[in-house]
Order: structure tokens, then sequence, then C-alpha cells
């Protein structure tokens, strides 16, 4: 087996990628400090940045039906790739669970004064409860806590059925992808956005009333603090795997698929199963418990 | 495509070639320690006498923070990198890594995120001042504005070690040539596939704690604020929780570099080889579970502290093996003392010593009174300095005349060795010392009973900081003038990289070569 073909030629792609990057994040450092040209480099950065992704996709699909088609270690390769970098993005939800965890276990214990823990309680702030979700925060003259907290039979279940219906529709477009029939796979691809499209717009509704009817915020202590924290993080991942889905329809409506070469297609539903799972542990631990 | 790389400058920009890259990764490394210890002189000049001398306590703090910060992030990680790069693809058989243009990537974020996080110094600013550890409320509450830099700066290097890890698990696990087992594979590359996994679970930790003090910082959050709800503490544990395992992130690629080594100069297999590679497991397994042995002294429940000290003595069970092993491969060895073979030997000594000092901080009581004392800065540098930069050294001169087909000065690099050796433990030992008398951490100033020794550690350092130029006039001497070097330059070292051409063509295995029978036999 050669494989000299596997050689890629010299790219200024990561180099446009690293400028855009660094202007992404130095206009955003800017802007917080007033600092002139701030939202200026943050737009130009982010651009640059979405420019530099297409052309670098583009490199890689083009090789993808040329040099590289069939090739199976190639194909392993992306399969690794693709794997290790869920496997970091769960240690990243898992960093966020794991706050959530400690807060409501062991900080609430010891500003709540549970036996053993008073003094640390009637030191700081007698008047605390310590329950959780933390409707009055310790200090509320600084952090003024919500009104309510968010229940999950709401618009939570109804995300809840949104996405575990989309796995389900984006297995229908697999099993289609794998019989070859592109029009069908990709209708159901299409109804997999179309709900990536509906929980975003309920999350947005949900946010919403968060702030104007409960009084939930993001500075609203610290159910508020993870509460955003954690469904902001997950409903951006849910963005990106809804444009990750888009591009790959229209993949799929170019016949770019056949039966053995579709690793790009399960790239994309391995990370849109992730986030549905990571949805289910978010309203469980999160809305409901 | 092309068997001979690019003309111009602009072939390190472009640049899809593992061996290129790693070469960048490794120069800019090298550059970095020069800079980071260049602020760790100007603090030993300030240290060594008990009066503010040149710089005010706020300056020391700032150079504290970028020192940490430039050294375990700007030097000893893209060192790694740099040998990850240069090495596994010819030790597994491979033409290159396995995702190139992400390799690329994933060193020319380096720069910029070096730049962000040493911008406060001219922008922004002022830098960042609660040492590289930065702990809440010094980072949130406390934080210059410089804070927000380091912080979009740890973002950058975070992106870069993640892009460059899940490179380097795709092409160990994906490319090895035809032949080549799992556990047959050589121990650098164990220990790399091990690192990686280490930092693909922790960098997002690191990333999530940083954005948490951002939010705190500028919109309202109150993660690390007791005054919402959340906790001060629950920052230290996020951040032990990613520092602990990223101290065997810079170590365990070290183990793998020694672990070569050895075998080539005692003329024997590595001792041990299978357990060599449980012990690397072992140790990123309880890496995860020691990380509360930084936080004795926070106030963490009485049985959490007992707990975490038992855990941190067993992490010192299969540190132990990896020291018995390269003990067990020298013994009986026809053993020749090469400078690769020096700093080696060196490093297992200095190493061992940096690691019982940890054994005795993982003890509660006795870390009530070590806790931070200069006895930690000791240790630590023990570790990192006597012993991680002398295994990156012996790395260096073990390979460098492989990559760039020339000879370097045995004499130099002799005179390197003892040098750094000496100047090390001098710089290093009398910290211990001063340490177990009470000497407090990140502080300029101090009681005048700890002056002789601060004296003896600053010149120490600075003998140590300009021996370290003779390594760069010894490695330009080689490549400028050195004498052509042979095929299989140390005849007791075996692996596919030797059956390379010396030098080495641009790209290498274009074919993958068959494998048969063991690499350590």
């Amino acid at each position: 087996m050669s494989s000299d073909h596997h050689i890629i030629p010299p790219t200024y792609l990561p180099i446009v990628g690293s400028v855009a990057i660094f202007c992404t994040l130095f206009g955003f450092l800017n802007w917080l400090h007033d600092s002139p040209y701030g939202i200026e480099t943050l737009v130009f950065g982010l651009t640059l940045l979405l420019i530099m992704m297409f052309f670098w996709f583009r490199a890689v699909i083009n090789e993808n039906l040329t040099t590289f088609r069939g090739d199976k270690q190639m194909d392993r390769s992306f399969r690794y790739g693709m794997a290790w970098f869920i496997f970091t993005e769960v240690a990243l939800f898992g960093a966020f669970f794991g706050v959530l965890f400690y807060v409501r276990h062991v900080v609430m214990s010891f500003l709540g004064g549970v036996p053993g823990n008073e003094a640390t309680h009637y030191l700081l702030w007698p008047d605390f409860s310590g329950d959780w979700p933390v409707l009055t925060t310790p200090n509320p003259s600084k952090f003024l806590g919500p009104k309510m907290a968010m229940g999950p039979w709401g618009i939570p279940a109804i995300n809840t059925m949104i996405l575990l219906t989309s796995g389900l529709t984006i297995t229908l477009a697999h099993w289609r992808l794998i019989e070859e029939k592109h029009k069908v796979a990709g209708f159901w691809q299409l109804c997999t956005i179309l709900l990536g499209m509906a929980f975003l717009y309920f999350q947005a509704h949900e946010y919403i009333e968060a702030y104007t009817e409960y009084g939930l915020r993001f500075d609203a202590g610290i159910y508020g603090n993870i509460f955003f924290i954690l469904t902001g993080l997950h409903g951006f991942h849910v963005t990106v795997g809804t444009i990750m889905l888009f591009v790959i329809m229209i993949r799929i409506f170019l016949e770019h698929f056949d039966e053995h070469n579709h690793f790009a297609f399960e790239a994309v539903a391995w990370y849109w199963h992730m986030v549905d799972v990571v949805w289910l542990a978010l309203f469980v631990v999160v809305y409901w418990l | 495509m092309a068997d001979q790389p690019e003309k111009g400058l602009m072939r390190w920009v472009t640049t899809t070639n593992h061996k290129d890259i790693g070469t960048l990764y490794l120069l800019f490394s090298l550059t970095m320690f020069f800079v980071a210890g260049f602020l760790a002189l100007i603090m030993r000049t300030e240290l060594s006498s008990p009066y503010l001398m040149i710089i005010s306590p706020l300056t020391y703090n700032q150079l504290v923070t970028s020192h940490g910060l430039i050294m375990i992030f700007g030097a000893i990680m893209p060192a790694l990198a740099g040998f990850a790069n240069w090495q596994i693809p010819m030790m597994i058989g491979a033409a290159d890594m396995a995702f190139p243009r992400l390799n690329n990537w994933s060193f020319w974020l380096l720069p910029f995120a070096t730049f962000m996080l040493m911008s406060p110094y001219f922008l922004n600013g002022p830098p960042a001042d609660m040492g590289w550890t930065f702990y809440a409320p010094l980072s949130t509450t406390y934080g210059p504005p410089g804070t927000d830099a380091m912080i979009f700066g740890i973002h950058m290097l975070g992106i870069s070690s993640i892009l460059a890890s899940i490179n380097i698990i795709a092409t160990i696990l994906n490319l090895r040539a035809p032949g080549m087992t799992l556990m047959n594979m050589p121990m650098f590359v164990w220990s790399w596939l091990v690192t990686a996994f280490l930092i693909l679970a922790i960098m997002p930790i690191l990333a999530g704690t940083v954005t948490m003090m951002l939010t705190d910082r500028h919109f309202g959050t109150s993660f690390f604020n007791a005054a919402g709800g959340g906790s001060p503490l629950l920052f230290e544990h996020l951040f032990w929780f990613f520092g602990h395992p990223e101290v065997y992130v810079l170590a365990l690629p070290v183990f793998g570099i020694i672990s070569e080594i050895i075998p080539a100069f005692s003329r024997k297999p590595l001792f041990g080889a299978t357990s060599m590679i449980y012990a690397i497991g072992g140790i990123a397994i309880m890496s995860f579970v020691v990380w509360v042995h930084h936080m004795f002294t926070t106030g963490v429940h009485l049985g959490t502290q007992i707990f975490f000290m038992y855990t941190t003595m067993i992490v010192a069970v299969p540190t132990g093996v990896k020291v018995f092993n390269w003990m067990g491969t020298m013994y009986k060895g026809s053993i020749t003392l090469e400078p690769p073979m020096k700093f080696a030997v060196g490093f297992v000594y200095l190493f061992t010593l940096g690691g019982l000092t940890g054994v005795m901080l993982a003890i509660v009581p006795a870390d009530y009174q070590y806790h931070a004392t200069y006895f930690v800065v000791g240790h630590f540098h023990y570790v990192v300095v006597a012993g991680l930069y002398l295994g990156l050294v012996a790395g260096a001169y073990f390979w460098v005349p492989k990559w760039t087909g020339r000879m370097y000065s045995f004499k130099v690099a002799d005179w390197h060795f003892w040098l750094t050796l000496i100047s090390s433990n001098i710089t290093f030992f009398p910290m211990l010392l001063v340490g177990l008398a009470g000497m407090p951490r990140r502080i300029p100033d101090y009681n005048l009973q700890f002056t002789d020794f601060n004296q003896i550690a600053t010149i120490g350092a600075f003998m140590f900081g300009i021996s370290q130029i003779l390594f760069v006039i010894c490695m330009y001497q080689a490549i400028k003038t050195g004498p052509k070097a042979k095929k299989i330059i140390w005849d007791g070292a075996k692996g596919l990289e030797w059956t390379l051409d010396t030098p080495l063509p641009y790209h290498t295995f274009e074919k993958p070569p068959k494998v048969t029978g063991k690499t350590y036999v």
C-alpha cells in the first residue's frame, strides 16, 4: 500500500486561521476595555475565521471526492479525529456539570450551615438558606436572585422531545443514505435541521421569558450563572450542529456520498447525538432535579 | 508531492511537513525558554539581597506569573510537541502526521497565543500578577486589567494543545506500519499517546475555568464569589483538576525520551517494557484523583485530605516502577556515557530527588508546614528544571544529529552537562532548605536569616542561565560546521528512525516499512 499521496501540499489556511482567532479575541479584549476598534476587530476576525473555515472544508471535501476517495486509512484517521474531538467536548461539558454538582452539594452546605459547618454560615450570611435553586443569594444587595426557577415541564420537555425526534430523523437519513436514496435521505436530513431550528427557537423564547418574567438573568446569582452557562454552551453546540447538518444536507443532494463513503455524514451524526445526550443530562440535572 | 521543501521564508509558514513543524516547535520553545529564563534571572537578582533592590513587589508578582505561564505553555509543552512531531511519524513508520494542515495550525496558534499572553506589558495592562495558578478572587475581583489577555491567551493555547493532541492520537492509532502492534510501540510513542489523552481530558476544563473567570470579571456572574452563591474554592478545585494532570502532561513524554535513551547506551533492551506501559497508564489515571493535595491548607474536609494524601502516595508507585526499570536497564549493561546518556542519568537522579520531595509534600501534617514556602518552589523546579529540562536536552543530543545529519562537539556538550547539573543543584537545593526554615514563596523581600542561601541560589541561577548558552552554541556549531553523522549514530539505538538515511529525506516512509519482532530486542 503506497501512502505517498497522503502528503498534503503547503497551505496558507492555518496562518490565516491564527490571525483570525487572534483578531477575534483581541477585538473582544479591546471591547471589554473600551479600547479603540474593539467591535471592528472582533467582526473582522470572526469573518476571516468563517472564510478560512469555508476554504479549509472545501479543500478537505475536494480531496475526499478526488485523491482520497475510498481511502480506508484516511477514513479511519477522520474517525479517530472526530471521536477524540467529541471526547474533549464531553470533558468541557463535564467541567460545567462538575461546577453544578459542587455548588449544589458542597457550597450550599457550607453557606447554608448544615450540621458541622454552622460557623461559616453564622459568620458570613446567617440569613442564607442554602436551598437549591438559589432564589435569594447570600448577599442580595450585590447579586439579586431570580423570582422563580426554571421548571422542567414546559418548553424544556418539548425541547427534549424535539431533540429525541431529531435523533430518530438523522438515523432515518443515515439508513436511506446507505441505500443511496439521496433524495429521501436529504428529506430526513432537512427534518433534522428543522427540528434543530425549532429547538433553538424554543430556547430563545425560554431565554426571553427567563429575563423578562422570571428575573432569571446571567448575573442573578449562582443558579442563573450555571443555568445560562450550561444551556448556553449547549445551545451554541446545537447552533454549530445545525450549520453542520445543513452543509451535509447540501452534500447529500449533490450526491457526494455513497454506501461506503459518507463519514462526513456520520461525523456530524455523532456530534448531533453527543449534543442530544448532553441535553438529556442537562434536562435531568438542571431543570428537573 | 515534491521531495524538496519550498524555498524561502514562506516554507515555514505554510509547511505541512512534520519535520518542519517539529523544528518550528523546538525553536519556538527554545526562544521562550530564554525569555522566561530571563524573567527568572530578574527575580533572582531581586532576591540576592533582603530588601527591595531593582523591582517593585508588583513587578515581581507580574514576573512570577509570566515566568510560570511562559515556561509551562510556551517552553515545555511546545518542546514536547516538537519531539512528538519529529519522532512519532518516524518511530511508527508513517509518512507524516494524520492531519498535516491541522498540525501546522497547532503550531501557528502558539506565537499568537504567547503574544496575547504578553500583550498587557504594552496594551490593556497592567499584566496579570497573581501567579501562574491565578487563584480567584485575585484574578476575578482583584485581577488587574491584563488578566483578560491572559484568559484569551490560555484559550488559544488550549485550542493549540487540543488540536495537536487529536492529531497525535489519530497518528499513533492509525498510521502505524504493518506489524507494529500497540504493545510493541516505542516507549516515547506510548508516553505521547497517554499524554494526548490527558490533554484532551483536561484542557477543556482549564478553558471552561478561565471562561468562568471572564464572566465573573465582566458579565456579573458569581461562580467564584460566595456573595452570589459560588465559591473561590471551586476555582481551586477546577484549576488543580486541570493542573495536576498537567504536570504529568509535562513529565510523561520526557519519561518516554529517557526510556529510549537509557536502553540505547546500556546496550540492553528496556527492562520491563510492558510494566513501563502499565506504569504510564497508572500514572495517567491516578493523576485525576490527587488534585486536592495542592489544597490541604484551604480548609477542605479532613477525610478528604487523608484520602488525597493516600492517592498521592500511590502515584509514587508507578513512578517508582519507572525509575526502577531505568535502573534495571542500566544494571549489567555495557554503558557508555555519551552526552545524551549523561543527561539521561542526570535526569533519573535529579527527577527522583524532585519526586521524593513531592512525597514529603503529600503528607498532610508535613504539608501544613511546607505549604507556600520555598520548599514547594524547590520541589517543583527539581522536577521541572533539574528533571524534565535535562530530559529534553538529552532528547535533543540524542536525535538532533539524526535530524540534521551533523554531529555536535562532545566537548561542548559535556561542559554543558556538568555546568547544568552543578548549577541546577546550586540553584534549587538552597530553596529546599530555606523553605524548610520557613521562607515564604512569591515575595521579593525576606528575613535577613535567609540571605546566604538566597545568594547561593542566585549565583546558581546565573550559572545555570549562562550555561544554557552552551547548548545553543553546541547546536549551532553542529549544524554549521559539524562533521557528517553516520546512519546509525548510537550503536545501541533501536527503532525505525535509525533505519533511515542520514541526513533524513524530507519525506520519510512514503512506503510503510514492515515491522517484525520487538522494538526493544
